[in-house]
């Protein structure tokens, strides 16, 4: 088992360093810089001499080679480098944003699996009943709506809905405060871009948990049980549940990680302060060091959730070893 | 030409009647002290130095926490000739033929930190954005050309040397850019102010968390008594324009300072009645079509005219100012200013004859003579920014597709839109843009010099006809001759050498919670933004 993790650790490092050098010579493939957008992009005048002077200043007169020579050399003494944009230290950047991310994505899977785990095995035990007509409605309703569209839908429900019963207009906190200064405030803001996306992920594995179960509600140990007189319920929780559980947090998984950075328009919508919001501004920007910064902190997101993935299915599954 | 300029000035005093007529009447009302203002920025500022920067997002956060020399009259800046002291105690006269403008300071005025401000601050600050070390990039110092040296000989005068008489020194000067930094800090550090802020404004810092929030708290100390009326102020970072909507709408923010356009407004005053106001007015900022010089066959002047020809401006302003942030037909100059052209003026250059038909006729011609292939399709250069730019794109396309030419709009991320303008020049036609802070049509109209003056003509010409208009415009003391000249380099621009060209000029629409008082639009989203008279009616 250590062994593993160690190896799987050690994967790690070649797979940043090949989305490193992805992330940045595409990144340079992007035709204009950061200084010309900053210069040219208000619509005032600029010289040519603010120009040079930006471009040295960022660093951009190198070589290529030596610009990431210097960012991978940066990482080995913790050094994430500054943002081209605001000059400011990416891990200052990055650390006010990950607590917004991390906030939506523990709410978002949370709603998504109180809701599509109850959901699923419904489906799955009540197959071609009413209740699973109405389950797969949901989840397929839910897979075809972009969360970003249904936040908006949410946001102007809640403007009309509260002007109709109150007189005036409320809508939802668009600035940022953590749980711990005001929890109320926190939630009254977090709730919704929760729902939206936990709506859309609990969709895609409400449909994982409907087939998995049903997958596994065929199995001849469920049979067995069955027909030992095990009750129904015990066989659906205790048996079948927990082994139709292992795609299932695979597909949980991968939203977390995903949501980590990718609710680029629904942190928009919202107006949240997020991972997301920052990743396509810098983009946007050409902040070249932010954008770098940013794929490589989602690519070490992502390998470090499917680890903790894969040692989950362990404990779900004990025949499964690792060696 | 006198009574011309009275009616300009008239209808331009106008125009302010109408964009202040509910403001003069709520300056009428007493302000209330107290309450936190809050409105939404739809961008973040790439550092904190108004001397570096060229963006609204700088100004609208950071402005309340500095102090201008002067700037326009924050109770009547619709005005583009109405400059007033913010530091200085009265608006100097200038002597030495013109040359020199003295200013006297304010005293007993300090900084946030307590230190007091002095005329070696003012000087310190105008060396930096005049004579900028090498290092150090300025933003606005090719608007000091006339200015030959500052000097401080006491602690409350500063002097204005120029090496020559010029109409452009006092808008430069009240630049809304240029905030008054501590000399200290600048001794120590030229770059300091880029990540620290310090003024003597009427808001103190209080604190940016990146991406998300500027906070500012009133500034006890403050110059001018009684002032500022609000506790503190909010500006929220809201990217998404819908969003910035509806935060008014629900009464997270009072007003967005920037613009919406006229969509969002009509859904506000929908949804809000009474409790919206809307203020309007002409903006400093146009979209330029701007054909490429390098390439055929818009290197023909003939072609170029044919261009200008095609489009109705007088029916294009009716239409697409009820769908865009574009409203006023306009010549170089900023319209309404003493400098621009009148419609009768206007109605003489190519592109603004009042028979559309004779017009596109004359265009058609032009194509002929100038062998332009028709049956071609050229590109039209875009930046991605659906207000105005595609709508007023694709509007373009329509007016070229009357007279034969046809135009694919190739849209593009603002980045990739200037590395075409800059460096690949693949186009034929781009759309460009011009936007200003404080009217100042001498130096606006600078964008149109030939390529090897202005780094943002990106035409790739070279006019010198046009250049030597400028320098005697800028080197012309009497108004009167000034607006000659503006009249030629308009001509020359515009219509016989078919430079470039003005689209529509930008109309500025702000509805703003109806409780936010004191606040009065300007013709730049630049301008007017210390929030010192604002106040609420809460």
């Amino acid at each position: 088992m250590y062994t593993y993790l160690v190896k799987r650790l050690l994967m790690v490092i070649p797979t940043l360093f090949g989305a490193a050098v992805l992330v940045f010579f595409l990144m340079r493939l992007i035709p204009g810089d950061i200084c010309e957008l900053k210069l040219a992009g208000s619509g005032a005048f600029f010289d040519q001499r603010s120009l040079d002077i930006c471009r040295a200043e960022l660093g951009l007169d190198d070589s290529a080679l030596l610009q990431f020579g210097q960012w991978v050399g940066g990482w080995f003494v913790g050094d994430l480098g500054t943002s081209m944009w605001t000059g400011k230290p990416i891990g200052e950047e990055i650390a006010l944003r990950f607590q917004v991310s991390l906030q939506i994505a523990l709410m978002a899977t949370l709603f998504s699996i109180v809701l599509s785990i109850p959901m699923g095995v419904l489906s799955a035990v009540y197959r071609n009943t009413w209740i699973d007509y109405v389950v797969r409605s949901l989840s397929i309703a839910g897979i075809a709506m972009p969360s970003f569209w249904l936040g908006i839908l949410i946001i102007l429900g809640i403007l009309l809905t509260t002007q109709a019963w109150t007189g005036s207009p409320w809508m939802p906190p668009i600035h940022y405060v953590p749980i711990w200064v005001n929890p109320a405030e926190n939630l009254a803001m977090l709730i919704w871009p929760a729902l939206a996306t936990g709506y859309r992920y609990s969709a895609v594995a409400t449909r994982m948990t409907r087939s998995a179960m049903l997958d596994v509600l065929r199995e001849d140990y469920v049979r067995t049980a069955r027909s030992k007189g095990v009750m129904e319920r015990v066989i659906v929780n205790r048996h079948a549940l927990k082994n139709a559980m292992l795609p299932v947090i695979t597909v949980i998984g991968i939203e977390f990680a995903f949501l980590m950075g990718g609710l680029v328009v629904t942190e928009q919508v919202f107006n949240l302060n997020g991972i997301g919001k920052l990743f396509v501004g810098a983009v946007g920007q050409s902040d070249y060091t932010m954008v770098q910064a940013l794929v490589m902190l989602v690519a070490f997101i992502f390998v470090m959730t499917n680890l903790l993935v894969d040692l989950l299915y362990a404990w779900l599954d004990p025949r499964i070893r690792y060696s | 030409m006198r009574s011309g300029l009275l009616k300009i000035a008239a209808s331009a005093a106008a125009g302010a009647v109408l964009a202040l007529g509910l403001g003069n009447a709520i300056a009428a009302e007493t302000p209330k002290r107290g309450g936190t203002l809050k409105f939404v920025i739809p961008a973040e500022p790439p550092s904190y130095d108004g001397h570096r920067e060229t963006t609204f997002a700088l100004v609208h956060p950071i402005a309340p926490f500095y102090s201008l020399l002067i700037r326009p009259n924050p109770d009547n800046p619709s005005d583009s000739s109405d400059f007033t002291c913010d530091l200085c105690t009265e608006m100097p006269k200038a002597t030495d033929g013109g040359k020199k403008y003295t200013f006297k300071l304010k005293s007993g005025v300090t900084f946030h930190d307590g230190s007091p401000l002095t005329a070696a601050d003012v000087k310190a600050t105008y060396d930096k954005i005049i004579f900028p070390p090498a290092d150090v990039s300025s933003a606005r110092k090719a608007y000091f050309v006339m200015v030959d040296n500052v000097e401080a000989p006491d602690d409350l005068t500063v002097v204005f040397n120029l090496k020559y008489p010029s109409g452009a020194f006092i808008p430069a000067l009240a630049t809304p850019f240029n905030f008054i930094y501590q000399k200290a800090k600048l001794d120590q550090d030229m770059k300091w102010y880029e990540k620290n802020i310090l003024g003597s404004g009427p808001f103190v810092f209080v604190e940016h968390q990146a991406g998300a929030l500027f906070k500012g708290k009133r500034n006890d100390n403050f110059y001018v008594e009684g002032q500022p009326y609000l506790d503190g102020f909010e500006g929220i970072i809201a990217e998404k324009q819908s969003l910035r909507v509806q935060a008014i709408r629900g009464d997270r923010a009072a007003i967005e300072f920037r613009g919406f356009p006229p969509k969002s407004r009509d859904d506000l005053k929908a949804a809000l009645g009474d409790d919206l106001t809307v203020q309007e007015s002409d903006w400093n900022c146009v979209l330029i079509i701007t054909p490429n010089h390098d390439v055929a066959p818009f290197n023909d002047v003939r072609a170029r005219r044919a261009l200008t020809l095609a489009v109705d401006r007088w029916g294009g302003s009716k239409y697409l100012s009820e769908i865009a942030i574009v409203k006023t037909v306009g010549g170089v100059a900023f319209p309404g200013h003493p400098l621009a052209a009148t419609k009768a003026e206007l109605e003489q250059i190519a592109g603004y004859w009042p028979d559309i038909a004779k017009s596109r006729a004359e265009s058609k011609k032009l194509l002929q003579e100038a062998g332009v292939d028709l049956s071609k399709t050229y590109v039209l250069n875009n930046r991605g920014v659906d207000q105005p730019y595609t709508i007023v794109g694709t509007w373009l396309i329509d007016q070229w597709k009357q007279v034969g030419l046809n135009f694919e709009q190739r849209v593009q991320p603002t980045g990739p839109f200037y590395d075409t303008l800059r460096s690949k020049r693949d186009f034929s036609v781009s759309l460009d843009f011009n936007c200003q802070s404080v009217v100042n049509p001498l130096l606006d109209i600078s964008k149109f010099l030939s390529n090897d003056i202005s780094d943002s003509q990106y035409g790739g010409y070279i006019d010198r006809d046009v250049d030597d208009l400028f320098n005697k415009m800028n080197q012309e003391g009497d108004q009167a001759k000034q607006r000659e000249y503006m009249r030629q380099f308009e001509k020359l621009t515009l219509d016989e050498h078919a430079n470039n060209f003005i689209t529509l000029w930008w109309y500025r629409i702000i509805p703003h919670r109806a409780y936010l008082k004191g606040w009065n639009i300007s013709p730049s989203h630049y301008v007017n933004n210390d929030l010192a008279n604002v106040w609420l009616d809460q």
